[in-house]
């Protein structure tokens, strides 16, 4: 549409929404490594690395204020209407819930460190399939987002479910060691946090997704599956 | 409000002829919808300025119609009180409905049809007289019996002016401000109790406070009024209308009436593309 929209005019504007996509891009891709970083530390208990993803946390919320304060401008000075303004506004709601899983690569980092004191309670498997599972779907979602790909967002809705399952998988196994070994307690609970919260940042990707879908489509809610009659 | 049906004419006097109502499904009559228009296209000369607007005003709302200079958004609202045909050489073919009648047929008086369907200009327009002059000239004309002071201070007070006038209602109009003087206007226009009440970018002149003071005025307005405003301020229609139509000019370069839709949807997620254009400014 863009494309049979006469010459020019707003090219500033229209350069600053771009610019707000572009910083939201790279917040993104901040919040990403901090996730694969996160569990990498967890998994090789690479303790450097877990502290750099903690640090590396203050980066991706200096990038969600500046996106912040780049939509209010636009909102104030440029009062942008219909897809513009739903731009705008995804593009906002979204980088809150970066922030958000930021803040979550950042928990599992600091019980990355809590783990390194002590020694393993067993080879991880299903914790970095959780993880690569949520990152795909956080990078899915994103480009749901870029590409303007509704099809992309269903595809984050459904993956969900595998991570609900996988995160009841995690939660069963753990629960038996810590019946069969009250001593694995400490080490198991760590666990679990931290396929808690792979399992809430995949919740966020799916947010994300929502996002992308009400951008495209201008429909609020559109991913949710109808609920039965009755 | 006094409701108030096309009294000396033969308007609704008559049973229509033009647009029987509509059998609902249990059989009972539809009411008419107090304003449409059916496949109208206008002509100044042989300049076509619309071309087949179809569209149904709704009743106690505020109805925006958007679009660029030249679209024949107000052409389009002159047509609800026959203001297009004091110029010289207009025609016009399809219907315009007051009420289910056609106020273009040929026993139809054009002033009544002005006192039902008043409306509001760009520039502030008092008479050179006192402002209970103004009020009280168009009831007066129109043989109102009641009490005139009572009728004054309720248009008024309607129009949000009273406090601001009520101790020199002889000063004259002329001395008022300009956003005064468009709601002495309203004003004016409500106290011959119309049904209807047209603008035609009615703040465009005004500075930002007294167009504040405008749009709360059309906001509290259509409890009574059914109201349909032109305006070029895409904010002043998101802020102030019910729903909004968008008018561009088409290939033959008469107006058409592109989308019309809840003003709450047009401005977040239009349907046609040439909405969207024009809404977030790439054209236009």
């Amino acid at each position: 549409m863009r494309e049979m929209s006469i010459g020019a005019q707003r090219h500033e504007y229209t350069k600053n929404l771009e610019l707000a996509q572009d910083r939201l891009i790279i917040l993104a891709n901040l919040v990403e490594r901090s996730v694969r970083d996160c569990i990498e530390a967890v998994r090789t208990r690479d303790m450097d690395l877990a502290r750099a993803v903690i640090a590396n946390d203050d980066e991706i919320d200096t990038h969600e204020l500046a996106i912040q304060e780049h939509c209010i401008e636009l909102i104030a000075m440029q009062a942008p209407m219909a897809a513009d303004l739903r731009q705008i506004i995804s593009v906002l709601l979204i980088a809150s819930e970066l922030e958000r899983i930021g803040d979550y690569a950042e928990g599992i980092a600091k019980i990355g460190l809590q783990m390194g004191q002590e020694p393993p309670l067993k080879p991880l498997i299903d914790i970095p399939r959780m993880s690569d599972i949520s990152t795909g779907m956080l990078h899915t979602a994103m480009l749901s987002f870029t590409e303007r790909d509704v099809d992309r967002a269903f595809a984050v809705r459904h993956k969900d479910d595998e991570i609900d399952d996988l995160y009841q998988q995690v939660l069963r196994e753990l629960l038996s060691y810590m019946i069969e070994d009250p001593a694995s307690i400490r080490r198991a609970t760590y666990l679990i946090w931290i396929a808690h919260t792979l399992e809430r940042i995949a919740d966020r990707s799916v947010n994300i997704a929502e996002r992308a879908h009400y951008f495209v489509t201008g429909v609020q809610g559109g991913l949710n599956p109808p609920k039965s009659a009755g | 409000m006094m409701e108030s049906n096309l009294k000396t004419s033969q308007i609704s006097a008559r049973p229509s002829a033009i647009t029987p109502s509509a059998p609902s499904p249990n059989g009972e009559a539809q009411p008419h919808p107090i304003l449409a228009t059916r496949a109208v296209s206008f002509w100044y000369g042989r300049l076509m300025a619309l071309e087949d607007v179809t569209l149904t005003i709704p009743r106690n709302q505020v109805t925006a119609i958007i679009g660029p200079s030249g679209c024949g958004k107000s052409t389009y609202l002159r047509l609800f009180n026959r203001m297009n045909e004091l110029v010289r050489g207009t025609r016009v073919e399809g219907e315009v409905l007051y009420r289910g009648q056609n106020i273009f047929a040929r026993n139809v008086d054009p002033v009544e049809v002005r006192r039902q369907i008043g409306m509001v200009f760009q520039k502030p327009n008092p008479f050179p007289k006192s402002i209970y002059q103004n009020i009280a000239y168009g009831p007066k004309v129109n043989g109102y019996k009641g009490d005139m002071d009572e009728l004054v201070e309720r248009s008024l007070r309607q129009a949000a002016l009273w406090d601001e006038v009520k101790d020199d209602l002889k000063r004259s109009a002329l001395a008022l401000s300009g956003g005064q003087q468009q709601r002495l206007c309203i004003a004016r226009a409500i106290a011959v109790a119309p049904d209807v009440i047209l603008m035609d970018e009615p703040c465009s002149a005004l500075d930002p406070i007294a167009t504040t003071k405008i749009e709360d005025l059309i906001r509290e307005l259509r409890e009574r009024y059914t109201i349909v405003i032109v305006t070029h301020n895409m904010q002043q229609a998101a802020r102030i209308s019910d729903k909004t139509a968008y008018f561009l000019n088409n290939a033959n370069g008469a107006g058409e009436l592109i989308e019309f839709d809840e003003t709450q949807r047009v401005f977040t997620n239009p349907t046609d593309e040439r909405t969207e254009a024009y809404i977030t400014g790439r054209f236009g």
